[in-house]
């Protein structure tokens, strides 16, 4: 009986099948790996597995306890929806993607140190980029680029943090780092919330996640973020600044969702919103707090997936992803609109649906800890939540001015997927005990209380009112908003000047430099070193070999045949010439080359001391 | 089911037949927070009825409000700005 088996293996070897696989063997094959996984996620019990040891320390693959059992038991129930929703799929590329994408945050949430934490930290980056690439449009290859350099930039952070850590504790097991305010514990907390989009660290997320393919994004919706705030509850709990950003990220999420026109970046403006609430909790680091952050992970994961579900089958059936062009579609994608209506009442948190029972933790923590203006701020944004999921972009895209677009329901395997994750929302709002007692920290808390229940009825439905009010201002326009994305976009204009023109003089001038002195020195010395290597070296050997073969032939010239010597005598000097040779074409003066042999040689180097 | 449901829908000919109903869903919103019981109460404006239907509504006002004066005085550009 095996112990414990890691689920990442399932997506990760999984993947390397699907490019032999098709039609429905290949469907059955994607359902059949994700439903594994589950099962084996599901039966899994606490404890470290799967330590070994590498070049001095320990590597923990299986660190399993309650915090990365909650996650992998939404992260796996997620794959197996979004497996379903995008079984109708062609593009194994995007499969492949997407199994590699879940198996690496499978990887990181039960990663025990860094090590392991960072090598499926950078291989999440790289397979969710594809799920954006795969679009294969010029503007999703941009933005594609732009998110997977941002992710380069955090995952740079997140490397020199942990060395540093490394360096100043010897340990490189992931744990609660201390708040010692070192550089290590500044570039940790950078590399992780890069992948919280918090801001101004945000705007891959909102620039990559609408351009993806339809499930590409559901996928993505689902991940990334959620894996950071995984790792920020671990490592990082009570850490003051996190309650600030996280507060901002809700309001600044949900001001910058309603000047959206683009439903999925509303969306995804939403993520960056409701992240906000878990890093908020992240921070303020009660046990109840924490448990809010991981149960509003959970459902958040769902709700969202639905979110971005149901965007997705609306711009299948339509071909169209712009508010202010739709209208009038609930006559024809009923299902759909309910469905999504289900996501929208749980991401407002309204009573009876998945948010409410995990959001209302998170603004409780605020308050038990006497944080009257987060808590108002959080508030606030719930109001927002309701304004721009839930009312605006249904009433624009399902209800509103007719567009005249007469559609049709998206496939079945489309709205399986969508109907298992709104079941769950509802069965969670319904019966959150199963939720709660997967929390890593036991749970008082009733969400079912009367002043809980009337407060939110009065903020949501006191929303409506405002909506109604001012619904005329809500109307969509065809503009985009900049956001910090702009001094990348815009500022490459200002990088790319300095790069043509003084850089590109500098270049020039060091280039001349280079070209003078180290390749002519370079050439030289080999020139010189191949000449005394040769003329004396060689040849002396060669000599040295020769005259003592033929001191010794002259004695004994009567038992062996001179030639045979001769030849013998000849063939050594063969190799040795051969060998010079040789030694002279690695000396090219060419950069790649000498780049070609540094590697080979550090390869076997380091190869030896793995090995050895 | 589904068709009635669009039948409901389509049945609706204006906003302004779901005025009233939705009106007294307000009223009775801001009437039941009268009746609760109050244990949680952190700050003291959690004692007071109808508290949190007067700051959804400011909220939303405010979020609508602030969001559109900042986009349309600097954040929002035409679509092709990037191009």
């Amino acid at each position: 009986m095996i112990e414990w088996f890691h689920p990442s293996l399932f997506f990760i070897f999984g993947a390397f099948l699907i490019p032999f696989l098709k039609d429905k063997v290949l469907k059955t094959y994607l359902i059949v790996i994700t439903v594994l996984a589950l099962i084996d996620v599901l039966l899994m019990s606490e404890g470290i597995y799967w330590k070994y040891s590498f070049i001095g320390n320990e590597i923990i693959f299986g660190n399993v306890d309650k915090l990365s059992l909650a996650f992998a038991y939404v992260f796996t129930i997620m794959a197996c929806i979004g497996v379903i929703y995008a079984l109708h799929v062609n593009d194994r590329g995007q499969h492949i993607a997407a199994f590699l994408y879940v198996g690496s945050s499978l990887g990181v949430i039960f990663a025990g140190d860094y090590f392991t934490l960072f090598v499926f930290w950078e291989i999440m980056a790289f397979a969710s980029a594809y799920l954006v690439f795969a679009k294969r449009e010029r503007v999703a290859i941009e933005a594609g680029f732009r998110y997977l350099l941002f992710h380069i930039f955090g995952g740079v952070c997140l490397l020199g943090g942990i060395i540093l850590h490394y360096i100043g504790t010897g340990s490189l097991l992931f744990g609660l780092i201390e708040k010692d305010g070192s550089l290590a514990f500044y570039l940790i907390l950078i590399g992780f919330i890069v992948n919280a989009a918090v801001p101004p660290l945000h705007a891959w997320l909102t620039d990559a996640y609408p351009e993806g393919t339809i499930t590409g994004s559901v996928f993505m919706s689902a991940y990334t973020t959620k894996t950071a705030v995984y790792v920020l509850v671990r490592a990082f709990p009570g850490t003051e600044a996190l309650v600030w950003l996280g507060t901002i990220m809700t309001l600044y999420g949900v001001m910058y969702a309603t000047l959206q026109s683009d439903f999925r970046r509303l969306l995804a403006y939403h993520i960056v919103s409701q992240v906000g609430y878990m890093v908020t909790g992240v921070g303020l680091g009660t046990e109840l707090a924490l448990n809010g952050s991981v149960s509003h992970a959970f459902t958040h994961i769902l709700y969202k997936g639905l979110l971005f579900m149901g965007a997705g089958s609306v711009i299948y059936m339509t071909g169209n992803r712009r508010l202010d062009q739709l209208g009038g579609i609930y006559k024809t994608m009923p299902i759909t609109m309910i469905l999504y209506m289900i996501a929208g009442f749980s991401i407002s948190a309204f009573p009876l649906f998945s948010g409410f029972v995990s959001k209302s933790m998170i603004v409780a923590a605020a308050s038990h800890d006497h944080r009257a203006i987060v808590a108002l701020l959080l508030i606030m944004a719930s109001s927002g939540t309701f304004l721009s999921t839930t009312l605006k972009l249904p009433y624009f895209m399902f209800f509103g001015k007719d567009s005249g677009i007469r559609t049709q329901e998206p496939p079945l395997n489309m709205l399986i997927g969508m109907g298992i994750a709104a079941f769950l929302c509802i069965a969670i709002g319904i019966f959150p005990g199963p939720l709660y007692a997967v929390l890593p920290h036991p749970v008082h808390f009733e969400p079912y209380t009367g002043d809980h229940v009337t407060g939110s009825l009065g903020i949501l439905m006191f929303t409506a009112l405002g909506f109604f009010m001012l619904i005329k201002r809500l109307e969509p326009h065809p503009t985009i908003s900049i956001d910090t994305d702009w001094f990348y976009r815009k500022g490459s204009n200002i990088f790319m000047w300095v790069a043509n023109n003084p850089i590109a003089a500098y270049e020039g001038y060091i280039g001349e430099i280079y070209n003078v002195w180290f390749t002519y020195l370079t050439l030289k010395f080999s020139d010189f070193l191949w000449r005394v290597f040769d003329s004396r070296i060689i040849d002396g050997a060669v000599n040295g070999v020769a005259r003592i073969y033929l001191i010794i032939t002259s004695f004994v010239w009567r038992i062996f045949d001179v030639r045979i010597i001769d030849g013998l005598v000849n063939d050594i000097a063969d190799f040795w010439m051969d060998f010079g040779g040789v030694a002279r074409f690695s000396q090219t003066g060419m950069v790649r080359n000498y780049a070609f042999f540094m590697l080979l040689g550090g390869g076997i180097l380091i190869s030896y001391y793995l090995f050895r | 089911m589904i068709k009635r449901f669009i039948d409901f829908v389509d049945s609706i000919k204006n906003m302004n037949e779901l005025r009233r109903p939705f009106y007294i869903i307000l009223v009775l919103v801001v009437l039941s927070d009268f009746f609760v019981h109050r244990e949680h109460a952190a700050f003291f404006w959690d004692h007071i009825p109808g508290w949190s239907a007067l700051y959804g509504f400011i909220s939303c006002i405010v979020i609508i409000l602030v969001s559109k004066f900042i986009g349309h005085e600097w954040l929002l550009k035409e679509e092709d700005y990037y191009d």
